[in-house]
């Protein structure tokens, strides 16, 4: 094996990975998809919605966030992962208030598209239908809090110029919100509101403007579920 | 504005880790942290404006909002509610004329509920501008707000002075310590330096090595092995490492580390000295609750006297070793208990764990390796440096060696402090704190078990029943339900929001057990409980959302008929919605049943 080379064992078959890898990223490598949405590219890892959970030597852990080691041993695909994921979905779709059908963000919709890969019917908990308030007082951006997941990725990926951040969480526990540093001129320009609505994996953060641009139908996972890339060899 | 907020983030040099403190003394100032500080501040210490405001919205104790020139904070834990705290908050209510949850219109008082404040076996008790007031009775109640109402300052209200040092002029409270049964490890007499002087005779990996025979385990709750927790510090390069003592005593039930901190200081500061020779740090911090902000100047001079004695600060004992210890003051979170999370806070951010590795053994406080132990830990440490660890190890049992401090409170005579040696069966600390006919106990809070009287002769340690100390009696009259759901919004309350199972779970578990206790339940709502019980417990992140369902996960197993008498099994599915639940309170403002129609 090349230097920094290891080998791990997935689901029962061994496969390569790299030292300092992620447990994610050696599985997207081999063509195993672990599900992530709090994961972005080349962001550090954040391990907010667990999505990623995988079992590492019997203990369950965030794949995302877990380095990988010679020899590990890494189940990721079994029915108490998949109904753990699935629940994780659920308790996402019913903590806010997450209407598909009326979001600029549907068929683009990362968290949409994981309900449809693991075949969320109904939620199988109760609505919450909590009162968020929509912040339209920004320039270029909306922040629609109903339909954040708070996943971290816009305060860890849209930065100001001079790489601070503008995007952070504030309260705690249910109350958490995503909140944006408006004093900071860089905060509200029309490439921040841009950037954020990109890196955002639902449809929390929309940049003022024209949508359905693309039509429902010819979006990213209307045709092909979430996580097909990775299974078809295409990452590789 | 601009001036004062410069001038209090000067006094902490504009230090980043200073951000609670000075948060701190923002609130006290202006009985909130309004959005134009949050700015100032961040513009005079050059951060991130999100960086401050995430912090100054994360700790119970800072607002945005004016809490009043007055601000009660009441505990409404289950002890605080069996001690008669609904009465007590009415009082306040009726005296001041604001319901909780709010301040004032005239702003002089606000009236606020709090998590456990470590007072359990003097409830009701609450803390009003952080002095604190123990066995709390309407009556008294009206005295406090006639006392204040007439200008008198809120310390010169204390009632009579507690036990120990709660008499003493720096603590000044009316706090009583309720030791009950002293044991050799924090109570017998202890001379100042003689841990250390033992220490330092020997070398660093020489006490790592007995603390490690001692058999010793982090008092937290954990039980994770105090020696390899110290040599996992000490192996790891790097210039300066860290040792920080837990005062985040924070788990409903537990108050053993506040008696601890009152009475035996010394004992605790030595256990750090030693642990910082041990694993070679120089730095020591303690990372104190909000709650016990009270203790602050009594510890402040307790480490001033140790310095003076060369216990602490620059060559410690005439020797080479130098160790000193400053103190961090939270502002109201539980999840600061955890390790990382405490981290986080002393470094003045949110209280939200880190993601484990690294552990803070290699990356810890400022990146630099750290040992988070416990106040009992600390203190057992210096015994252990002091007697050796045979003397540690002949008592309790194999895997949980020495003994244990339990926080006894609840539907029993004697609520205190019980220091007793691990292996102990439940029915005898039912005996010693002299219990009536007890439904259940909950052994470690919330986050541990409860357990029947079926249980009762099992034993209190890590190879049976493991226990942070808390031990809470509830008597054969008590409503187990709605203790359940008193913890359940507990840890709903508490969760730090950062990932998903434990911020959505718990309310959604809380909204099923609210389901089944108003009678809308139905044993598949059991079953989808157990289930969504497990997944927050396999799906969390920290030790908060790991543990938290367990209220209803022991109950279920160990109470099962108390929901069997709650539920429906003749039908699959009742709504949430209760009609006759929903229109009760209309109907008897009404005085009358609306007709039904028919269908």
């Amino acid at each position: 094996m090349e230097q920094g080379q290891i080998e791990i064992t997935l689901n029962g078959a061994v496969i390569r990975a790299r030292d300092g890898q992620s447990v994610v990223e050696a599985a997207r490598e081999s063509g195993i998809y672990i599900p992530t949405l709090c994961d972005y590219k080349s962001l550090p890892p954040a391990g907010t919605c667990r999505i990623c959970t995988v079992k590492v030597g019997g203990r369950i852990v965030s794949g995302c966030t877990t380095p990988v080691s010679n020899g590990m041993v890494v189940e990721s695909d079994s029915a108490e992962l998949n109904d753990l994921r699935k629940g994780l979905i659920e308790m996402l779709f019913v903590e806010g208030n997450h209407m598909c059908p009326s979001c600029e963000k549907s068929g683009d919709c990362e968290l949409q598209a994981l309900a449809y890969r693991y075949r969320m019917d109904v939620p199988r908990f109760p609505f919450s239908f909590t009162n968020r308030a929509v912040d339209a007082s920004l320039p270029h951006l909306i922040l629609e809090h109903n339909r954040c997941i708070q996943c971290l990725r816009c305060v860890r990926g849209v930065k100001s110029r001079g790489g601070q951040e503008i995007f952070g969480f504030k309260n705690r526990g249910r109350e958490i919100k995503i909140a944006v540093d408006t004093t900071h001129p860089d905060a509200l320009t029309e490439e921040t509101a841009r950037k954020a609505e990109a890196i955002c994996p639902v449809g929390a953060l929309i940049k003022k403007g024209p949508h359905y641009l693309t039509p429902i139908g010819q979006r990213t996972f209307d045709e092909t579920p979430i996580g097909d890339d990775i299974e078809r060899g295409a990452d590789s | 504005m601009r001036g004062a907020i410069k001038a209090i983030v000067e006094k902490h040099n504009g230090e980043r880790r200073q951000l609670l403190a000075i948060l701190r003394e923002v609130q006290d100032g202006w009985r909130s942290v309004p959005e134009d500080a949050i700015t100032l501040i961040a513009e005079e210490m050059d951060l991130p404006r999100v960086h401050v405001e995430g912090t100054a919205t994360f700790y119970h104790f800072l607002s945005s909002e004016h809490r009043g020139d007055t601000t009660v904070y009441l505990n409404t834990s289950a002890t605080s509610e069996m001690a008669g705290c609904a009465e007590v908050a009415a009082a306040f209510e009726d005296a001041v004329g604001t319901p909780f949850g709010s301040t004032a219109a005239d702003r002089r008082f606000g009236l606020y509920t709090t998590s456990c404040i470590g007072m359990c076996d003097q409830e009701p008790a609450a803390l009003i501008n952080d002095v604190v007031f123990t066995n709390l009775t309407p009556a008294r109640v009206r005295e406090l707000v006639a006392g204040i109402n007439a200008g008198r300052a809120i310390r010169e209200l204390v009632g009579p002075l507690g036990d120990g040092r709660n008499a003493s002029p720096e603590i000044h409270a009316e706090v009583k310590n309720h030791v009950r049964h002293p044991g050799p490890v924090f109570f017998a007499p202890f001379t100042p330096g003689a841990a250390l002087a033992k220490a330092l005779d020997a070398t660093s990996l020489d006490i790592i090595e007995s603390v490690k025979r001692s058999g010793l385990r982090g008092r937290g709750g954990a039980g994770f092995s105090t020696g390899q927790k110290w040599a996992s510090c000490r192996a790891t390069d790097a210039e300066s490492r860290y040792v920080i003592c837990n005062a985040d005593e924070g788990e409903p039930g537990t108050f053993k580390d506040r008696v601890i901190l009152t009475e035996c200081a010394e004992l605790m500061f030595e256990g750090m000295a030693v642990a910082g020779y041990a694993v070679e740090a120089t730095r020591g911090l303690v990372y104190l609750r909000g709650e016990y902000a009270y203790l602050l100047p009594h510890l402040e001079k307790v480490i001033q006297s140790m310095r003076e004695r060369h216990l602490l600060g620059k060559r410690i004992l005439g020797t080479r070793f130098s160790f000193d210890i400053r103190i961090r003051l939270g502002a109201g979170a539980y999840i600061c208990g955890e390790e990382s999370a405490l981290i986080e806070s002393a470094e003045g951010k949110r209280g939200t764990p880190r993601n484990r590795p690294p552990f803070p053994v290699v990356s810890g406080y400022r990146h630099r390796p750290t040992i988070v132990n416990n106040v009992e830990t600390f203190g057992c440490a210096a015994r252990i440096a002091e007697r050796g660890p045979e003397w540690f190890r002949a008592m309790g049992t194999t895997a949980s060696p020495g003994v244990k401090l339990l926080s006894v409170a609840g539907d029993c005579e004697r609520p205190g402090i019980y220091e007793v040696p691990w292996g102990v069966t439940v029915r005898e600390v039912l005996d010693l704190c002299g219990a009536g006919p007890t439904l259940a106990v909950q052994v470690g809070g919330p986050s541990g078990v409860c357990v029947s009287e079926r249980q009762f002769d099992r034993r209190l340690c890590y190879e049976d029943l493991g226990t942070g100390g808390a031990f809470t009696v509830f008597g054969a009259h008590r409503d187990l339900l709605s203790i359940v759901r008193n913890h359940m919004e507990f840890f709903a309350n508490e969760t730090c929001g950062f990932c998903v199972p434990c911020r959505a779970g718990n309310t959604l578990l809380l909204k099923s057990l609210e389901k089944i206790m108003v009678g809308n339940g139905t044993t598949e709502d059991l079953e989808a409980i157990e289930h969504l019980g497990r997944m927050v417990k396999s799906g969390s992140r920290c030790g908060l959302g790991q543990t938290s369902p367990n209220p209803l996960l022991s109950t279920l197993e160990n109470f099962k008929e108390l929901y069997a008498q709650k539920v429906r099994s003749d039908v699959d599915y009742i709504s949430q919605f209760n009609l006759e639940y929903a229109t009760a309170e209309s109907i008897e403002v009404a005085g009358r049943v609306p007709p039904r129609k028919k269908a």
